[in-house]
């Protein structure tokens, strides 16, 4: 087997998670209970263990010309200190992976790349072509990854770290933070649709800061799998890889086109993605409701009136919002809101109807 | 992990319980189920007067993360189903014993012999961890 552990497994033994093999990483998919973890996120704080995520440093001269190329979005006007999120394409238009780009410097950028994609990502960036002088290394194995996620994490972390936290926006990080005096990378970010920090630093410092967060949280925090990373994710509406987006998926399929420039000069994906665009869409990504009983999941087929018009590409009982909601990709002139669609749960049509804003959507101060 | 088993039960290797009275099979599922599904969030119930055979799916389970079949260890029809689970499924992680998932009118007494009593079920859920 051989299962690949992450730098807080004595942590995950020690507070007595569900240990699973989440794609060759031995993780919690769950401590208390899924339901109960993602309604404290909701409602206070929790504690992530995503330290299984790729991590990948970009440095040189021209590093932002290589950036530009790699990916879809635009980073030229980006501040130091700023992240942007970007769909990385094939030539055909289809997805490698979504990721983050942290901007240290005009020569030096951290990407944060999806865990199982990690070989795929960099054997793909390797076989590009560089402007001199620009390095790719995978520095994944050097940082330990921990999410505090929740209205409460600002007010958790505040007494632990050296630096005041609300001069950080939300989608920037601070390069060097002292938490529990060690030296971490800081980002107000997430994937759970609630305020939060994700923090990077040294493996074998991992632990120290796992129980540093929990004894100033207390009850105001709690130990989450994975299991409620992806009710949060979900229920927020926020794409997974592999889901919404993937190698026969294009970003403009999935409505993430506001990270697809294609006003810029070249990009890897964008004569395919132009054309696309030009000639409209044939399928796209909506969202919808279950009327009848039942929960979607991902790859049910979905039907319009007993004719097969696309699947399911991720679904499931939403804990905060208390109902089953769905995203789906299906031919285009269905994927109005409104519509009403079958969705085929052990071969049984159970009525479903498009919608717009379903998702949960935090209060923002 | 503290598994709760009852006395007096009958129990199957899918972690399914049965209460006899009379004829009747009262089926439910294990604590160390509900345990390993985590969240239950939906079942779905067979039809009345629906008859099946031992180890066949009458149901399905569904917790926030898998979706599961559900099994009768005995032969019959089914007399009842506890309808109070389209409304409230998670009473199954609270009350596994209590909360029975249907009543099968057994066809053959014979079968709940294959089945284990309390002690046996917790010597199989140790070698299952």
């Amino acid at each position: 087997m051989g299962l690949k552990r992450t730098p807080l497994f004595s942590m995950h033994q020690k507070y007595q998670g569900k240990l699973i093999d989440f794609g060759g990483w031995e993780l919690p998919v769950e401590y208390q209970g899924i339901i109960a973890e993602h309604k404290m996120v909701r409602s206070k704080a929790g504690i992530f263990d995503v330290s299984h995520m790729g991590e990948v440093e970009v440095t040189g001269e021209r590093s932002l010309e290589f950036l530009n190329t790699l990916l879809t979005n635009d980073f030229t006007d980006m501040t130091e200190g700023q992240i942007r999120y970007s769909p990385m394409c094939y030539e055909h238009g289809g997805v490698v992976d979504d990721l983050m780009v942290c901007k240290l410097s005009p020569i030096h950028y951290f990407l944060v790349i999806n865990a199982a994609n990690t070989q795929k990502d960099l054997a793909w960036m390797e076989k590009q072509a560089f402007p001199e002088g620009v390095t790719i290394t995978n520095v994944s194995d050097r940082y330990a990854e921990i999410a505090l996620q929740g209205p409460l994490s600002q007010e958790i972390l505040q007494p632990l770290c050296d630096a005041d936290l609300a001069t950080i926006k939300y989608y920037y990080f601070l390069p060097s933070v002292k938490i529990a005096g060690i030296d971490c990378l800081l980002s107000r970010t997430g994937y759970t649709g609630e305020d939060g920090f994700e923090i990077y630093m040294p493996p074998e410092a991992a632990a120290t800061i796992w129980e540093t967060i929990l004894q100033e949280g207390g009850d105001r925090v709690a130990l989450c799998g994975l299991g409620a990373r992806d009710t949060l994710r979900f229920e927020a509406g926020l794409p997974l890889y592999g889901h919404e987006m993937d190698e026969d998926i294009t970003p403009l399929e999935a409505g993430f086109g506001r990270f697809v420039k294609l006003e810029k000069p070249s990009f890897i994906g964008k004569e395919a993605l132009s054309e696309q665009k030009e000639k409209g869409l044939e399928r796209k990504l909506i969202e919808f409701e279950i009327l009848g009983r039942g929960i979607p999941r991902a790859d049910y087929e979905v039907q319009k009136d007993g004719v097969r018009v696309g699947h399911v590409t991720s679904g499931g009982y939403q804990p905060t919002l208390e109902k089953s909601l769905g995203s789906c990709l299906i031919k285009s002139e269905f994927a109005v809101p409104g519509n009403e669609i079958e969705i085929i749960i052990r071969n049984k049509p159970v009525k479903g109807r498009t919608g717009k804003g379903l998702f949960y959507r935090r209060n923002k101060k | 992990m503290a598994t709760e088993i009852k006395e007096g039960l009958y129990y199957s290797d899918e972690h399914e319980w049965v209460r006899v009275d009379e004829d009747n099979a009262n089926i439910g599922i294990t604590d160390y189920a509900q345990h390993q599904l985590g969240d239950i969030v939906f079942v779905e119930l067979p039809d009345l007067d629906s008859e099946f055979d031992a180890e066949e799916s009458i149901g399905v389970i569904e917790s926030v993360k898998a979706v599961s079949d559900m099994h009768t260890p005995v032969s019959g029809t089914v007399t009842a189903v506890n309808e109070g689970l389209d409304d409230v499924p998670e009473s199954l992680n609270s009350n596994p014993y209590e909360e029975h998932i249907v009543v099968i009118k057994m066809s053959d007494r014979s079968e709940l012999d294959k089945l284990m009593n309390a002690k046996e079920y917790a010597d199989f859920c140790e070698k299952e961890e």
